[in-house]
């Protein structure tokens, strides 16, 4: 049985410094471009942390590797292309849409039409009872006309 | 000696849970007052019992016992008192004594206050809250038993993970607990009112404190979580979708949907089969988070050390709940006829919509949770599923929750127009929409994201405001307001609050300013029109840790506003860093510094942010649960406790 604490140290080991200011590139866009692509990675060796936030030695690595494949020209989507064709889909924090990937993406919108579809069915069922009660024309004029007093 | 006996009043409570379960089941089932007498003694045992052991236990961390291998493992003698106590509840064993603690003191709550109800719901319910009872202590006893003692006690202690020494996370675990075993009551009720086929309006005014209970201590327990991350994980996010993070916000979401949905059982005797079903869903995702966060299938930032034992057995006692209760729903659901008839325009048609909306939201999140599992199980695939998949999928769930919600809150029972809701609101609109383009034209050239959060945010608090001012009528009688009900206080307090987070996370999300850079000491710089000098860098001795603390100072347009000391601690027992956040919170921003490692040149490396609205976000929390509170104390659940009292006193009169 491991301790809980020793357990946290491994996965925590502190971001005392992400983005450190050696890093970081004279090139404000490029930077910014660099920053975001970052978000989008995962820091392999950390626990849910993308490389942006982490303090880890790969994530900096990883950091460098980014900056360095945007400076020699690539696109947003070729560096993350060329560094999940290294690491490996687990890098991807924002899952792809391929393959059974779809299940996932589509989960959200497809419940949510279910549960409107089974929703508004039971409203029209109780709705279909209120009939009964509907005021009649009379009815409400006669009302109209109390409350006119 | 005392934790001797704290381990067996744990081992005694275990056999009082067996009977506090069988006996008043039986009893109710067949009929026998006298077993169903003894549900209520029985829970006030079972409370005693382990709360007594729970304070053995804490006994020994404070007197660091170190023939304990709990106590080694996560104290040490230097530590703070504070930590000496959080620290029973800051590893896997005592936490999940906090757990069967909160469980008997839910119990034994019922069993108190709760004398309006029928004896054999009553019955059933304590029965079904022992049974829980059961299967947690025999989870505790057989795989996690915190009186566990070393042969050859050490000298000291190992010390308690550095990042629990903090305030913010010391009253966490018990507010999230709290909140998750709270659902333990709905959950026994909902069972409890299957088992007796009646669900009715009374059942619904029943549950809903409970539920509202333990929704309350979830927001503060959710915001305590993430106020701590702010300022203690050193960059300043305040949500990460990390598996354990999820694991309370999806009870929280089905809190939220219980709560709204248990009032239209309440009023209009409608909903009952879903209610019923929601109540059962809630503590199932209590349960699921507790097994994703011990059993370390999914692996996440502040797992608990975990093994596949301990997995394989919560997920035993998930599957006995869940597949029980489900069962038993699915052969009784039918006799749960809807009684109240509603139109399509109704604030029922409204609620509906709210329940729709948070439980579809909650199952996106489920289902991005485990996806990895799922992926990995059926495709082979490793993957990862991050905070992007969740903002995206999650998102507008909530933007569309908080578009609807004034317009719902604001349409009457039965009969509603949409057209006359909406028309009330033509203030908020406007004011909404002014405060999006204004926004938006400031800003240029930024994401839509801040304008439209902020929007919302404002068309959520004018829109609780309206939906009060509504309540006085044409004649604008303002005394009407102290006459007000409690719960439409609670209310206006709970939706404004939901909207000054909203406006808070899109502010802080969407206009964060970031500057990284080497400072020597004695420079000054400057970030987003606020100007900083770092003074000085000193080591300094704590407690039980060694800290580089920076001593800056915050000028803005020449006046000086405060003085920040961001600090890096080094706990040397742990072998662990901390960051310290330097925070000058204010109203509308947080200027935010940490010190970083000293630099070849002699400088620091610092980063600061300047952080819109951070506040909003906590500031928003704390409302919410405080309307939650104040709903709680509203008069019908208090005239039901009077009435009570005045029956009892009437009793005693033919008794003599």
């Amino acid at each position: 049985m491991r301790s809980f604490f020793l357990i946290l140290s491994l996965l925590f080991a502190l971001p005392l410094y992400a983005v450190e200011p050696s890093e970081v590139l004279d090139d404000p866009v490029m930077e910014s471009r660099a920053r975001e692509i970052s978000k989008e990675l995962r820091c392999l060796v950390c626990r849910n942390e993308n490389i942006d936030e982490s303090h880890a030695d790969l994530a900096k690595d990883l950091r460098l590797l980014v900056r360095e494949r945007l400076v020699e020209g690539d696109s947003n989507v070729q560096v993350i292309n060329y560094i999940v064709e290294r690491y490996g889909e687990y890098v991807l924090l924002n899952p792809t849409l391929s393959g059974a990937n779809k299940l996932l993406w589509v989960a959200g919108p497809v419940m949510l039409f279910l549960a409107l579809g089974i929703g508004f069915a039971f409203v029209r069922r109780r709705q279909a009872e209120t009939v009964i009660d509907e005021l009649s024309q009379e009815e409400a004029a006669r009302i109209a006309e109390m409350l006119k007093d | 000696m005392l934790v001797e006996l704290g381990h067996f009043a744990l081992i005694l409570a275990f056999f009082v849970a067996i009977a506090q379960t069988v006996l008043p089941l039986v009893g109710a089932q067949f009929g026998r007052r006298a077993f169903m007498d003894l549900a209520a003694p029985a829970a006030l045992v079972h409370l005693v019992l382990i709360a007594f052991s729970f304070c053995a236990l804490m006994y020994a961390f404070v007197t660091s016992d170190f023939s304990l291998k709990i106590v080694v493992e996560n104290s040490h003698t230097l530590k703070p008192m504070l930590y000496k106590i959080s620290g029973v509840w800051g590893n896997h064993e005592g936490s999940m004594l906090l757990w069967v603690l909160i469980l008997a003191l839910f119990g034994a709550a019922a069993a108190l206050f709760g004398e309006n109800l029928p004896t054999s719901l009553k019955a059933r319910v304590i029965g079904v809250q022992g049974s829980i009872g059961v299967a947690f202590l025999a989870f505790i006893l057989f795989t996690s038993n915190p009186f566990v003692r070393l042969a050859n006690p050490p000298m000291n202690g190992q010390d308690l993970n550095p990042l629990l020494q903090d305030p913010g996370l010391a009253f966490h675990p018990p507010f999230l607990y709290l909140g998750y075993v709270g659902l333990s009551m709905t959950f026994s009720f909902a069972v409890a009112a299957l088992l007796e086929g009646r669900v009715d309006a009374a059942w619904g005014r029943w549950v809903r404190p409970w539920t509202l209970a333990a929704w309350v201590f979830l927001t503060i327990g959710i915001g305590l979580g993430s106020w701590w991350a702010y300022y203690e994980l050193g960059w300043g996010g305040f949500w990460f979708w990390d598996p354990v993070e999820n694991a309370s916000f999806m009870p929280w979401l089905f809190a939220a949907a219980l709560l709204h949905s248990a009032i239209v059982v309440e009023k209009r005797e409608s909903l009952k089969a879903w209610t019923i079903l929601l109540a059962i869903l809630a503590f199932g995702f209590s349960l699921i988070g507790t097994f994703l966060v011990r059993s370390g299938v999914i692996t996440s930032v502040h797992a608990f050390a975990n093994d596949p034992e301990r997995g394989i057995f919560i997920l035993l006692i998930l599957g006995i709940f869940m597949g029980g209760a489900l069962i038993l729903f699915s052969l009784r659901a039918a006799a749960m006829e809807a009684r109240g008839v509603f139109a399509l325009a109704s604030r029922e048609t409204a609620l509906i919509i709210n329940n729709i909306l948070l439980a579809v939201a909650a199952f996106v999140v489920f289902i991005g949770t485990i996806w990895p599992l799922v992926a990995e199980a059926f495709w082979d695939r490793k993957l990862s599923v991050g905070a992007p998949f969740f903002d995206a999928a999650f998102t507008p769930f909530f933007t569309v929750l908080a578009i609807v919600l004034p317009i719902g809150a604001m349409m009457p029972w039965k009969r509603a127009k949409l057209g006359t809701a909406m028309r009330k609101l033509i203030p908020s609109m406007v004011l909404a929409f002014a405060v999006v383009t204004l926004v938006a034209v400031i800003q240029t050239g930024k994401s839509l994201l801040g304008p439209i959060g902020l929007g919302l945010g404002v068309w959520l608090v004018s829109g609780a405001v309206q939906d009060i001012a509504s309540k006085l009528g044409k004649k604008r009688d303002l005394s009407r307001l102290l006459r007000l009900p409690r719960a439409d206080w609670g209310r206006l307090l709970a939706h404004g609050g939901l909207g000054i987070t909203i406006a808070g996370i899109a502010g802080l999300t969407a206009w964060t300013i970031e500057d990284i850079r080497v400072v020597q000491i004695g420079e000054t710089f400057d970030v987003a029109g606020f100007t900083i000098t770092l003074n000085d860098v000193e080591r300094k001795q704590g407690p039980n840790y060694i800290t580089t603390m920076a001593d800056m100072t915050l000028f803005k347009e020449g006046r000086e506003l405060s003085s920040l000391h961001p600090e890096k601690r080094n706990y040397p027992v742990a072998q662990m860093p901390t960051t310290e956040a330097g925070i000058d919170s204010g109203l509308w921003r947080d200027v935010y510094v940490v010190i970083g490692d000293v630099q070849s040149n002699g400088g620091w490396a610092v980063r600061t942010y300047v952080k819109p609205l951070a506040n909003w976000i906590w500031g928003g929390t704390i409302i919410m649960a405080l309307g939650g509170f104040m709903s709680l104390t509203d008069r019908r659940y208090r005239v039901a406790a009077g009435a009570r009292k005045a029956r009892v006193a009437s009793k005693g009169v033919p008794a003599e």
